[in-house]
């Protein structure tokens, strides 16, 4: 039978229209225009936010300047920070976790599963702001639950955020963001035949044999998604600024509350619209790995 | 037999690894879930003695906060209504016309959309929204949030209206249904469920989000919930925690919601690729 379209032509360019123009405007232009204004020295205040300089390539030489690199609150250092923060909060901590959570799940008696994955979840679906909060309330020298436990437990409690503020943010992320990877590997596992599983068992095979046997080997793709997303995601996340402010002294300053830092208290607005290209560039990369490989699955009907 | 002894033993064993990561991952909202009911509430970890709604008739009396919450919502519902129907038409344009192209349109809306991140747009939207003579209105942030969540958006109703047989609209129109009609009878009612997916999504986004409204707005009548908590601080720069730890509950509430909504409706797999 002959496939006729159901809308015509003009018909369905009318029905795009309108997400055409919000997307547009707001995801497809500020792409564009922030590749402008980092080759400006625009300002939020005084002559240059009107009648801005173009200024070439200085906003990039300030960024790579080889002499401040390095320094704490210079670009280098939140970029390099954010790397360590994507390795291990993402990578290493919700990757992994969320591996091993959901195959606890696969095992473990239903109400402790449905405890485990409510526990988990309740950390991913809370508000930003809530969660913020709560862990400041958590790691409070004085009276915060955890400083509790370490003394119930007979060890020194710490003052956390001004010690080890990275690791705290590291750990906040892990927990923060392990429920995607473990939802996403608990429907990868639920696609494996669950007789693969049971000819394991009839052989004795023990739950790492099996995991790393039949289950790893399946689940490749899921697993190559899900890295990639969490980088994606980790890499542009805000949230850590809401618990420590990129402080102190810019020790969880990553390249997200960096830009923030340059563009909207520093006002530079040329400066932070550099580091937003960088960040794109590095999106971008991520991304087109990623389509590749989505596309690639799946081969389009039409 | 000390075979399926040791089988249990794992299985006791895989158990209490099981309950003792569920317990860990609660224990950072354990004070969450105490504070709001105790009238004396710090940030250490107490059971609230006596149990009371003090906070939270605090809450409702502060028009500050509850004015927060309501421009929450305004913002939260403006951009759910634009996300909704732009998504919904566009969706179905990209399913059913014969547009050319219109597989290269989805690709490259997914690829911008995931590479204009917040953080890497947050001096061109500003400077948008300004040019604009929108910075500080409600209109400014809804129009953002669209805008951001609409590709993904779109993505998923593509999918879920082209799992949808074309025969239904087929044959509305041979019984002499116009293309029109053959969409609002006849497609929409059976698209509803993913425009729910999709509403309830952008919703928990744009409710939970920090950094747009931080950014563009400024009066403290226009500020939503997640950014009105950080005025709740004393003369002396410490927080309130009664009354934030009270409005972080009430703040929760739709989210918590929607999330059994559909965990019951839909189980929860569908959400599970689409959080931003």
């Amino acid at each position: 039978m002959k496939k006729f379209s159901l809308l015509s032509t003009r018909a369905g360019a009318l029905f795009l229209a309108p997400a055409t123009a919000l997307v547009g405007v707001f995801v497809i232009i500020p792409f564009f225009w922030v590749i402008f204004v980092s080759f400006t020295n625009r300002t939020l205040l005084g002559r240059t936010a009107l009648d801005p300089d173009f200024v070439g390539l200085q906003n990039y030489f300030a960024l790579f300047n080889p002499a401040t690199f390095f320094a704490r609150g210079q670009f280098g250092f939140s970029l390099i920070l954010t790397i360590q923060f994507v390795l291990l909060s993402a990578l290493i901590g919700q990757a992994l976790l969320g591996l091993i959570l959901s195959w606890l799940s696969q095992t473990v008696s239903p109400s402790i599963k449905s405890f485990l994955q409510t526990t988990v979840i309740a950390a991913w679906i809370l508000p930003e702001v809530v969660i913020g909060f709560a862990w400041f309330a958590f790691l409070d020298y004085d009276n915060g639950t955890l400083n509790m436990i370490m003394r119930g437990l007979g060890l020194p409690p710490g003052d956390w955020l001004l010690q080890q503020p990275f690791w705290v943010i590291v750990f906040f992320n892990t927990w923060r963001g392990a429920a995607f990877s473990m939802m996403l590997f608990n429907s990868a596992f639920q696609s494996i035949p669950p007789s693969y599983f049971q000819a394991a068992d009839v052989a004795g095979a023990t739950s790492w044999q099996k995991l790393r046997d039949i289950a790893l080997p399946l689940i490749r793709g899921h697993v190559v998604t899900d890295l990639i997303l969490i980088t994606m995601w980790t890499f542009n996340v805000f949230t850590p600024f809401l618990l420590t402010n990129g402080g102190p002294s810019y020790r969880t300053e990553l390249l997200s509350i960096y830009t923030y830092r340059i563009a909207f208290k520093d006002f530079e607005f040329g400066k932070g619209a550099a580091v937003g290209v960088v960040i794109m560039l590095i999106n971008l990369a991520f991304a087109l790995v990623y389509l590749r490989l989505a596309h690639k699955k799946p081969v389009e009907a039409e | 037999m000390p075979f399926s002894s040791r089988i249990y033993i794992r299985r006791m064993g895989f158990s209490v690894v099981a309950a003792l990561l569920g317990t860990l991952f609660a224990l950072p909202l354990v004070w969450f879930f105490f504070a709001p009911f105790n009238a004396r509430a710090e940030l250490g970890l107490a059971i609230p003695a006596p149990f009371t709604f003090a906070n939270f008739t605090t809450v409702f009396q502060n028009t500050f906060a509850m004015q927060a919450l309501f421009n929450s919502l305004v913002q939260a519902f403006g951009g759910v209504v634009l996300v909704g129907a732009a998504a919904t038409f566009a969706a179905y344009a990209l399913s059913r016309s014969s547009i050319p192209g219109k597989s290269a349109v989805t690709y490259v809306l997914l690829l911008f959309s995931s590479v204009v991140s917040g953080s890497a747009a947050m001096v061109p939207i500003f400077l948008i929204v300004s040019a604009a003579g929108l910075i500080d209105t409600h209109l400014a942030v809804i129009l953002v949030f669209a805008g951001g969540l609409l590709p993904t958006a779109m993505f998923i109703l593509r999918d879920f209206i082209d799992a949808i047989p074309r025969s239904y609209e087929e044959s509305a129109m041979v019984a002499g249904a116009s293309p029109l009609q053959a969409f609002f009878d006849v497609a929409l009612p059976v698209i509803r469920p993913g425009i729910v997916v999709v509403v309830v999504w952008a919703f928990v986004n744009i409710w939970g989000s920090f950094l747009i409204p931080f950014i563009l707005l400024r009066s403290d009548s226009l500020m939503p919930a997640s950014v009105a908590i950080y005025s709740f601080y004393s003369e002396a720069g410490t927080p309130i925690v009664t009354l934030l730890a009270a409005y972080s509950l009430i703040y929760s509430l739709p989210v918590i919601a929607l999330y059994l909504f559909v965990n019951w409706k839909f189980g929860f797999r569908f959400f599970g690729g689409i959080k931003s």
